[in-house]
C-alpha cells in the first residue's frame, strides 16, 4: 500500500523529469524535434571585399535552390530556411562566422567558402563542432576532411588537363604560371611545375610569378609577360589570380596589345560571373577550363538557367561553374539526408557516399569515398559578350583526387571515408593512417 | 515557356526560294547547313561540322575562290555577325535587337525574320580559326583601295613574310603609292631574302632590316650572326644585333621609367591632398583614403548619367569630385576635428570612425561590390615608339595630370590670397590672426582643398583601378608614406619623394616579384626616416620648429 502511494507521489515527479529531457534532448538533436520545425542551412559566402564579385552570386544561388526544395515540400517533411552571413572577404572572420552558424544558429549543413585560405580558416571548426561543410570551389587538393565535400575541381580536374590541352593541342613550349599569393596557387604551382618539369619542360621554360590579392599595377608583370614569350617558342599564361585583381590584370593584358592568339591566358579562377560587367571584346580568344559553362548545350542547364533569370528577376545574370557545384553538392546533402532519414552529420556522412545526382552538362555526378565528386572536364574561349565557348572537353567524367600524384608528398596518400579505413590521408604504402590533414 | 516561331516573309517568292534553298537537303551530298547555294551549303557544313583540319580547309577554299562577297562572309564569321539559326539549320547573318535578332541571307540580303536570341548558335571559332580568318581577311586586304586596310594586311605580313610569294610582292611594291607603306614592303622583302643563296642579297637584307626591332627580325639577324656561311654577312649581322641589343635594353629603361612615374604619379595624386591637411594643418586624416574613394564613385556616377558620352563624363566628373568631396572635407572639419585640434591622437581615431562610416554608407546605398568605370577612348590605347616601347595611354593621361594639380596647387598656394592667407595661419597663427585673417575659415577650406584634391585623385584612379568600397583602404598607408618620405609641409617633397617611391619600386619589382618590392621600400623608408626624421625636404626655420 505504501509502495503504491510512493508510485502515484513519483509519477508526476517523474513525467516532469521525461518531459524536461526531452525537451533537452530535443534542443540538442533537430531530428528528434517536432514536425515543422525549420532545417537550418548555413550559406557562408564574402558579400563585400575583394572576394564579393565571385562569392555574392553563390549565395544567391543557394538561397533560390532552398525556395525550390520548399516548393517540393521541405526535406523531411520540414521546411529549410536559410542563414546568411557575411564574412567580408576576411579569413579569420569566415572561422567566427562558421563557429556562429553552427553554435548558435544549429545549422544542419553549410554551404560556402571559395578561396582555400577561408576553408583552411574553418576547417578547424567544422572538425572540432562535427558539422558538414561543401566547399563549391576548384582547389588545390593535399586535404580530405570527414566534414567536408569538396564539389568543386581537384587538381586532376582543371589544372591537369588544361596543362595537358595547352601542351598538346597548342602546342606551348614555355610557361608562365601567375597567382595570387596564397595556399591554392602556391600549392596548384607547385604540382604544375613538378608535372611539367616531369614531362622534360626545361628549368628555364618556367617562370612563376606572385601578387596580393587586389593586385592592381600589373605593367611590369605583363611586360615580363610578354618578354618571356618573345624566345621563340609558344608561351602560354596559367593563371590562378583570385578575386578582382583579374579586373585590371586583363585591361592591362588588353592595353599592351597582348592577344590570345600571340600568348593565350588560361584562367582557373576567372568564369561567367567575374567577367559580367566587362568588356571581354580585348579578351576574345583567352581561355579558362572549368567543368561546367554556361553556354553548355544541354535541357537541364537550359532548365536551370531560365529558372535562375526567373528567380533573380534579371535577364543579364550568368551561370558559373562554383554555382552548379552548389546545385550537385546541395542535391547530393537533400538526396541523403533523405536516404539516411535525419540530418544528423554522421548518418549523412555514411549515406552520401555513392549517392548520384544529374549535374548540369546533361550527365551524372557521383560523391566518392575521398569527399570528391565526377566531374567533365570543359576548355572554353572567352567570347565578345562574357560567354565561353568549349573548345576541348574530356571523353568521359573525371574522379577528383584528393591526393596529388605529382608531389613527392602525397604521391603515397589517399582518402577513403568509408569503413574500415576511414581515413583522410592514409599511406598506402606504410599502411599508415597520420589521423591529421597534411 | 513557349518559344517564339520565325516568323516567315510575306512573299510567296520567297517561301519558293527558301524552299528551293533547301533541294539540295535532298541531294546526295546531303549537306546539314543551309547557307544561301549549293556551294556555299558544302562549304558551311565543312566548317561547322568538319574535324580537324577541315574547317580550316574551308576558309581557305573560301578565300581562294573568285567570290565577290568572300570577304564580306569571311569577316562576317569573323566578328560573329553570321550565325546558324538552330531550328533551321541555315546560316544567316544577324542583326541584334537586345534579345531578339533579326535575320537575314547571307547571299542575297532578304530579310528572314526574326527569333529570340538563344534561337542561335554562333558559329564555332577558336584562336586557331581566328589567326586563319585574321590572315586570310588581310591577305585579301593586300590589293585593297583603302589604305588603313592596306596596312593591316602588311602589317600582317611582317609576321608571316612567306605567305606571298617573291613576284607577288615585287609587283605589290611597284603599285604601292603611300612611301610609309612601301618602306614596309621592303621590310617584308628583305625578310624572305634573308633566306637568299647570294650572299649580298643576305647582306643588304641586314642592312634594311636593322632598323626593325620587332622580336621576330631579332631573333633572324641573330641566327644569322652565328650560323651564317659567309663571314662579310656574319659581321654584318652581329653589328646589327648588337646595336638592336643595345637599344632594346635602354627602351627597357624608359619602360621601367615609365612605369615607375606612372606608379609614382598615382602616389602623387593620392598623398598630395594629405599633405595639405596633415603636412600644412597637423591634422592627421585616417579618412583621406574614402575621400579618394568618393571621388572615384563620382566618375561612376558621371558615368552612369552619361552613358554615351564618355569623354565628357569623366571631363564633367573632375569638377563634381572635387566640389562634392570639398564639401564632405568642409563638413568634417566643421563637426569633428575643429574641435580636436592640438590633439592628434584623438583626431586619428575620429577620422578613422568617419572612414568606417563612409565606408559602410557606399556598401549600403551603392552596392558592397565593385561598380564598373569604363575608359573612353581617348584614354584607350597605346602610344608606340619605334614598334618597342609601348606607353598605354591612359596612364600617360594619369601621369600629365598628376603635373597638371601639382603644378595648380602650387600656383594656387604660391600666387594667390588665398594660398597666402593658408601658409600664414600654418607658419603663425597668431600672428595671422593679428593680420586680420580668419583662421578658422581658413582651416575649413584648406581641409576642403585637401579633401577636394582626394577626389580628383579618385577620378584619376578610377581610370586605372578597380573602384570599390575597399578603394581608400588600399592607399592610405602608401599615402602617409609618401608625405612623411618628401617631408611635412612641403609640396616639392611629395612630388619626388612620390615619383622616387612609385620609381624604385618598379625597378625592383621584376627582380623581387611585387609583393617583396613593396616590403623593401617599406623597409628603406623606415631606415631613411632614422637618419632624417623630416624627411626630404623638412620645413625649415623657427616657426617650423615650433610645430
Amino acid at each position: 500500500m505504501s509502495a503504491r502511494t510512493h508510485t502515484s507521489a513519483r509519477l508526476p515527479g517523474l513525467a516532469l523529469l521525461g518531459a524536461v529531457a526531452t525537451g533537452v534532448l530535443a534542443a540538442q538533436n533537430p531530428a528528434l524535434a517536432q514536425e515543422g520545425e525549420p532545417i537550418k542551412v548555413g550559406i557562408l559566402h564574402s558579400l563585400s571585399g575583394t572576394m564579393a564579385i565571385s562569392e555574392t552570386t553563390l549565395k544567391d544561388t543557394m538561397l533560390m535552390l532552398i525556395d525550390q526544395q520548399n516548393e517540393r515540400g521541405g526535406l523531411l517533411g520540414r521546411p529549410l530556411e536559410a542563414v546568411v552571413v557575411d564574412p567580408a572577404s576576411d579569413w579569420p572572420l569566415f572561422a567566427e562566422k562558421a563557429r556562429g552558424l553552427i553554435e548558435n544558429d544549429g545549422v544542419a549543413a553549410t554551404f560556402g567558402c571559395w578561396t582555400s585560405v577561408s576553408r583552411k580558416s574553418v576547417l578547424p571548426v567544422f572538425e572540432e563542432l562535427d558539422s558538414l561543410l561543401f566547399y563549391p570551389v576548384q582547389y588545390e587538393g593535399e586535404e580530405s576532411s570527414k566534414n567536408v565535400f569538396y564539389t568543386g575541381a581537384a587538381p586532376n580536374q582543371q589544372a591537369i588537363p588544361a596543362v595537358d590541352y595547352l601542351r598538346d593541342e597548342i602546342g606551348v613550349e614555355r610557361w608562365i604560371l601567375a597567382g595570387t599569393d596564397y595556399v591554392y596557387p602556391r600549392t596548384t604551382n607547385k604540382i604544375l611545375e613538378a608535372y611539367l618539369k616531369d614531362s622534360g619542360v626545361a628549368d628555364e621554360d618556367i617562370m612563376i610569378n606572385y601578387t596580393p590579392f587586389g593586385h592592381a599595377d600589373w605593367q611590369s608583370i605583363v611586360s615580363e609577360i610578354k618578354s618571356f614569350g618573345e624566345a621563340g617558342k609558344k608561351t602560354a599564361v596559367v593563371s590562378t589570380v583570385n578575386g578582382d585583381a583579374n579586373v585590371p590584370f586583363y585591361k592591362e593584358l588588353g592595353n599592351q596589345g597582348v592577344s590570345a592568339e600571340d600568348i593565350p591566358v588560361i584562367a582557373f579562377s576567372v568564369g561567367e560571373e567575374e567577367l559580367s560587367g566587362f568588356d571581354t571584346a580585348p579578351l576574345v580568344g583567352h581561355l579558362a577550363a572549368w567543368n561546367y559553362f554556361m553556354s553548355v548545350d544541354a535541357e537541364t542547364n537550359d532548365e536551370f538557367i531560365d529558372q535562375w533569370l526567373d528567380h533573380t528577376g534579371d535577364d543579364n545574370r550568368v551561370t558559373n561553374d562554383p554555382m552548379e557545384a552548389h546545385y550537385i553538392g546541395f542535391n547530393m546533402w537533400v538526396k541523403a539526408v533523405e536516404k539516411a532519414g535525419t540530418t544528423d552529420p554522421a548518418a549523412v556522412q555514411a549515406a552520401i557516399i555513392g549517392v548520384t545526382v544529374p549535374n548540369l552538362s546533361g550527365g551524372y555526378s557521383a560523391m566518392m569515398p575521398n569527399h570528391h565528386i565526377t566531374k567533365p572536364v570543359l576548355i572554353g574561349e572567352i567570347q565578345d559578350d562574357g560567354q565561353f565557348e568549349i573548345v576541348w572537353e574530356t571523353a568521359g567524367l573525371v574522379a577528383g583526387d584528393a591526393w596529388s600524384d605529382f608531389l613527392d608528398s602525397s604521391r603515397d596518400l589517399m582518402a577513403d571515408w568509408q569503413p574500415p579505413l576511414s581515413c583522410g590521408n592514409y599511406n598506402v604504402v606504410t599502411g599508415e593512417c597520420s589521423g591529421q590533414n597534411l | 515557356m513557349c518559344r517564339d516561331r520565325v516568323v516567315p516573309a510575306r512573299s510567296p517568292l520567297l517561301l519558293v526560294a527558301l524552299i528551293t534553298a533547301l533541294i539540295p537537303f535532298s541531294s546526295a551530298n546531303g549537306a546539314a547547313v543551309v547557307a544561301g547555294d549549293p556551294w556555299l551549303d558544302d562549304l558551311f557544313t565543312e566548317f561547322v561540322e568538319g574535324r580537324g583540319t577541315a574547317p580550316v580547309d574551308a576558309l581557305q577554299a573560301l578565300a581562294n575562290s573568285e567570290r565577290e562577297d568572300k570577304r564580306a562572309l569571311l569577316e562576317g564569321i569573323l566578328d560573329g555577325t553570321l550565325m546558324l539559326h538552330k531550328e533551321s539549320t541555315q546560316i544567316v547573318r544577324v542583326e541584334k535587337q537586345d534579345r531578339r535578332y533579326d535575320m537575314f541571307n547571307i547571299v542575297d540580303g532578304t530579310a528572314l525574320g526574326e527569333d529570340r536570341s538563344r534561337a542561335f548558335k554562333r558559329l564555332k571559332l577558336d584562336n586557331r580559326l581566328r589567326a586563319t580568318l585574321r590572315s586570310l581577311i588581310a591577305s585579301l586586304g593586300l590589293r585593297s583601295t583603302d589604305t588603313g586596310e592596306r596596312r593591316v594586311a602588311i602589317e600582317a605580313l611582317l609576321d608571316k613574310p612567306d605567305t606571298v610569294d617573291a613576284p607577288t610582292l615585287d609587283a605589290l611594291i611597284e603599285a604601292e603609292s603611300s612611301p610609309e607603306l612601301a618602306t614596309l614592303l621592303l621590310r617584308v622583302k628583305a625578310l624572305q631574302q634573308l633566306g637568299s643563296i647570294n650572299p649580298s642579297t643576305r647582306l643588304q637584307a641586314v642592312t634594311i632590316l636593322q632598323a626593325d626591332l620587332s622580336p621576330d627580325t631579332r631573333r633572324a639577324l641573330s641566327r644569322l650572326a652565328d650560323a651564317d656561311d659567309a663571314p662579310e654577312v656574319r659581321e654584318a649581322a652581329q653589328q646589327a644585333s648588337a646595336e638592336q641589343a643595345r637599344k632594346i635594353t635602354l627602351y627597357g629603361y624608359a619602360e621601367t621609367l615609365f612605369f615607375g612615374l606612372s606608379l609614382g604619379s598615382i602616389l602623387v595624386l593620392a598623398a598630395i591632398g594629405l599633405a595639405i591637411s596633415f603636412g600644412v594643418m597637423g591634422v592627421i586624416n585616417m579618412a583621406h583614403g574614402e575621400l579618394i574613394m568618393l571621388g572615384a564613385y563620382c566618375s561612376w556616377g558621371m558615368q552612369q548619367l552619361l552613358p554615351d558620352s564618355l569623354a565628357l563624363a569623366l571631363i564633367l566628373s573632375l569638377p563634381v569630385a572635387f566640389l562634392f568631396t570639398g564639401a564632405i572635407g568642409i563638413a568634417i572639419e566643421r563637426s569633428v576635428i575643429r574641435f580636436l585640434y592640438g590633439r592628434p591622437l584623438e583626431t586619428l581615431l575620429a577620422t578613422f570612425g568617419i572612414s568606417l562610416i563612409l565606408q559602410q554608407l557606399v556598401r549600403t546605398v551603392i552596392s558592397p561590390q565593385n561598380v564598373p568605370v569604363s575608359n573612353p577612348e581617348f584614354m584607350s590605347g597605346v602610344v608606340q615608339i619605334d614598334g618597342v616601347l609601348e606607353l598605354t595611354l591612359n596612364r600617360l593621361w594619369v601621369l600629365g595630370f598628376c603635373l597638371a594639380v601639382f603644378a595648380m596647387l602650387l600656383i594656387l598656394l604660391r600666387h594667390t590670397r588665398f594660398g597666402l592667407e593658408v601658409r600664414s595661419v600654418s607658419q603663425n597663427r597668431d600672428m595671422a590672426r593679428a593680420m586680420g585673417i580668419r583662421s578658422s575659415r581658413i582651416d575649413s577650406l584648406t581641409f576642403g582643398l585637401g579633401a577636394g584634391v582626394a577626389g580628383l585623385a579618385g577620378v584619376a584612379l578610377s581610370q586605372l583601378t578597380n573602384v570599390g568600397p575597399n578603394l581608400g583602404q588600399a592607399y592610405i598607408v602608401d599615402s602617409f608614406m609618401v608625405v612623411v618620405f618628401g617631408g611635412v609641409g612641403n609640396l616639392w617633397g611629395t612630388l619626388v619623394g612620390g615619383m622616387t617611391l612609385g620609381v624604385v619600386n618598379k625597378l625592383l619589382e621584376p627582380w623581387a616579384g611585387a609583393i617583396l618590392a613593396k616590403i623593401v621600400v617599406l623597409v628603406f623608408l623606415i631606415m631613411f626616416i632614422q637618419k632624417r626624421p623630416r624627411g626630404l625636404f623638412p620645413q625649415r626655420g623657427r616657426a617650423a620648429e615650433g610645430h
